[in-house]
């Protein structure tokens, strides 16, 4: 044999021990989801598949937390709709502002990710847990989502606009006899929505699968589908609670990735600009 | 192409005289930033006036205030308190930008790149709220004018860096400006392309007639392209003249050595019509008592030693295609630079004989 093919022999073998490698990672990871969606499916999971295949977790578990699903997408649209309007004018204040202080700013960003959601949520019981009305509605849940995901949209928004230069563009707009409002609808914002597609897609499912604040924050009559499933596992049977997850995916999955696609068409799009 | 230009201006434009531009008592002082804490004085107050039509080059080294003179212009950037801009009789100081009716160039092109070539040419248009009809008129227009012609639909990321500030050129040019400004629109790009955007922009310059000011920190597009340039130096105006004023006659030291290479020679002692410099004598008519006189490179002459008024020794020779720049050392703090054809063959260390036609030394009020 030659050193040439040796050499290749070697490299080949070193491919698939990296395959199997890397196939056993993804079982690891793979098997317990697929197991609890089992579980979900099955009459009785301590008898096992043998017991046959049902849906009538599935069924159960929609009449019972129908509500906290309905629930959590609203809250994560409302999320989304308030970490928008914030944010992408807090990112551009960001960005114009020239301040010390700026910079102090973006930096305090970090914070709510930091900052252990119990945490936050403790501060906000304690400001704002008198108020009756607000503390028992889904509202009080919002603020709780907003502060911790607003980050997320102020971050990419802030990139995406330090990397294409929109000051210098606006000033393009502006010496053309653009106004403020006109150069920041025609210009800054069709130039920024591969961020705000990617701040949109953080804040989402962010929204959705928060726990540890919501936890904090719910009441009876505003649990999110996160604080049900909790629920559910702690006081239903095995099978309930893998129904609720089974439902959690099939909800979550499909918009992941119709998200995340987009994302990707948009990035290529403006990367494609960029260069 | 020129010729063509004007007509089709005139044809459709309504006879808009051009108009004068005054900067009055215009100084800049910006505040601590995020790096530094103290004040700092980008630009003293100056005083600057430019004729209707005329182009006038802001010419300086990094840092002088030239960006920040032409962002008071345009209104992008406020003067301090105290500092008037004029644009004809109309006091234009307190106006935002978008009221002010100028056209813009960048360095880097500022394109939008949402929009393809023919959207960035009409978005001042639009704005402006012109007839779809009009606006398809006047973008043809642009594009015969930088001839762009069949990029029309192409997005901007696709275009070369010259069409780009091509695109940005018409984009700027189609609003019908009042005051044309340009901030190094050249820098980005290679020299080859530099030069024929140069006698482009030139070109469209002298037939559209726009008050234009012209920034760049290139002394040959400062020479080319401006009927006036000033010279600015730390904040202020160094000099302001044409071109040969500035280049034959420079008012300071900073400015002789900004614009060109220039030779310092040091006045030892006079004597009879013959001034005393290192390596020889120069013979002049007239002497003011100047302790320092100045000339250029292409000024000095090589010639046989037996007739030279000064000799000295070549330390090195750079050969620059049209020309050969020699180092020659006679015994002087410095040495002096030569500029003699390129087919003359020298050798570091040979003596070489030179003359100095006497019209070619000034001297400079400043110098010490
Ligand atoms: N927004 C700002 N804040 C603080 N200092 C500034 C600001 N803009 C400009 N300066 C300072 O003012 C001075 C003049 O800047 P300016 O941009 O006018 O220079 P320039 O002549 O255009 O230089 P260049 O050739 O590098 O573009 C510089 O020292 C610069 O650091
Ligand atoms: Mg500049």
């Amino acid at each position: 044999m030659t050193t040439a093919s040796v050499r290749r022999n070697g490299r080949r073998g070193m491919f698939y021990w990296q395959l199997a490698f890397t196939l056993l990672i993804c079982l690891f990871m793979i098997v317990p989801v697929v197991m609890s969606v089992t579980a979900g499916l099955t009459e009785n999971y301590f008898v096992g598949l043998s017991s046959g295949l049902t849906t009538r977790w599935l069924v159960e578990v929609w009449n019972l937390y129908a509500q906290s699903i309905w629930l959590s997408i609203y809250l994560a649209l409302s999320c989304l709709g308030v970490t928008l309007v914030l944010g992408i004018p807090a990112a551009y204040g960001l960005l114009k502002s020239q301040k010390r202080w700026a910079s102090l700013v973006e930096e305090l960003l970090l914070m709510p990710v930091a900052v252990p959601g119990l945490a936050t949520a403790l501060a906000l019981l304690l400001a704002y847990g008198g108020f009756r009305g607000f503390r028992s509605s889904w509202l009080f849940i919002l603020v709780g989502h907003v502060l911790f995901t607003l980050p997320f949209m102020i971050r990419p928004v802030l990139a995406v606009m330090q990397s294409i230069n929109v000051v210098k563009l606006e000033e393009a707009a502006s010496s053309l006899g653009a106004r403020p409002v006109q150069r920041f609808l025609s210009v800054v914002l069709p130039n920024c929505t591969s961020g705000i597609l990617a701040g949109a897609l953080m804040v989402l499912t962010l929204s959705v699968g928060e726990f540890n604040i919501t936890w904090m924050l719910h009441t009876p009559l505003t649990k999110t589908l996160p604080v049900g499933l909790a629920d559910s596992y702690a006081s239903m049977r095995l099978e309930v609670g893998s129904a609720y997850t089974l439902i959690f995916l099939m909800m979550i999955l499909p918009f992941l990735i119709v998200v995340q696609w987009l994302g990707q068409v948009m990035t290529r799009k403006a990367s494609a600009r960029v260069s | 192409m020129a010729t063509n230009i004007v007509r089709n201006e005139n044809s459709n434009r309504p006879a808009t005289a051009p108009i004068s531009l005054r900067l009055r008592h215009c100084g800049r002082t910006f505040p601590g930033t995020r790096g530094s804490h103290a004040p700092h004085v980008a630009l003293q107050p100056l005083d600057l006036d430019v004729e209707p039509g005329e182009t006038l080059v802001l010419l300086g080294p990094s840092g002088c205030g030239k960006t920040t003179t032409l962002r008071i212009i345009s209104g992008l950037e406020q003067p301090d308190i105290g500092g008037q801009v004029w644009f004809g009789e109309e006091d234009v100081t307190q106006l935002p930008i978008e009221k002010r009716d100028v056209g813009m160039v960048f360095q880097n092109y500022a394109l939008f790149p949402n929009m393809n070539v023919e959207a960035n040419i009409a978005y001042g248009l639009r704005i402006r709220g012109l007839s779809p009809d009009d606006i398809r008129r006047r973008v043809g227009e642009m594009v015969d004018m930088v001839h762009l012609n069949g990029l029309e639909r192409r997005p901007v990321h696709e275009l070369s860096g010259g069409q780009k500030q091509r695109v940005a050129l018409a984009r700027a040019l189609a609003v019908r400006p009042r005051v044309l400004l340009f901030d190094e629109p050249l820098a980005a790009l290679d020299a080859k392309l530099r030069d024929r955007l140069r006698v482009d922009i030139g070109q469209l310059l002298r037939s559209l007639g726009i008050t234009s000011v012209y920034v760049t920190h290139d002394q040959a597009e400062a020479m080319a392209l401006g009927d006036r340039i000033a010279v600015m130096e730390n904040g202020r105006i160094a000099q302001l003249g044409t071109p040969r004023e500035i280049y034959h006659h420079p008012g300071s030291a900073f400015v002789a050595d900004f614009i060109g290479s220039v030779n310092r020679l040091e006045i030892k002692g006079a004597e009879e019509g013959q001034l005393m410099v290192a390596g020889g004598r120069l013979s002049v008519a007239r002497y003011h008592g100047a302790s320092v006189l100045y000339c250029r490179p292409e000024d000095i002459e090589v010639c046989p030693v037996t007739q030279a008024a000064i000799t000295g020794r070549v330390l090195q020779t750079f050969f620059l295609g049209q020309s050969q720049r020699l180092f020659v050392d006679t015994g002087a703090e410095t040495p002096l630079q030569v500029e003699s054809p390129s087919r003359e063959q020298w050798l570091p260390g040979q003596t070489i004989g030179l003359s100095i036609a006497e019209e070619a030394l000034f001297s400079i009020a400043d110098a010490q």
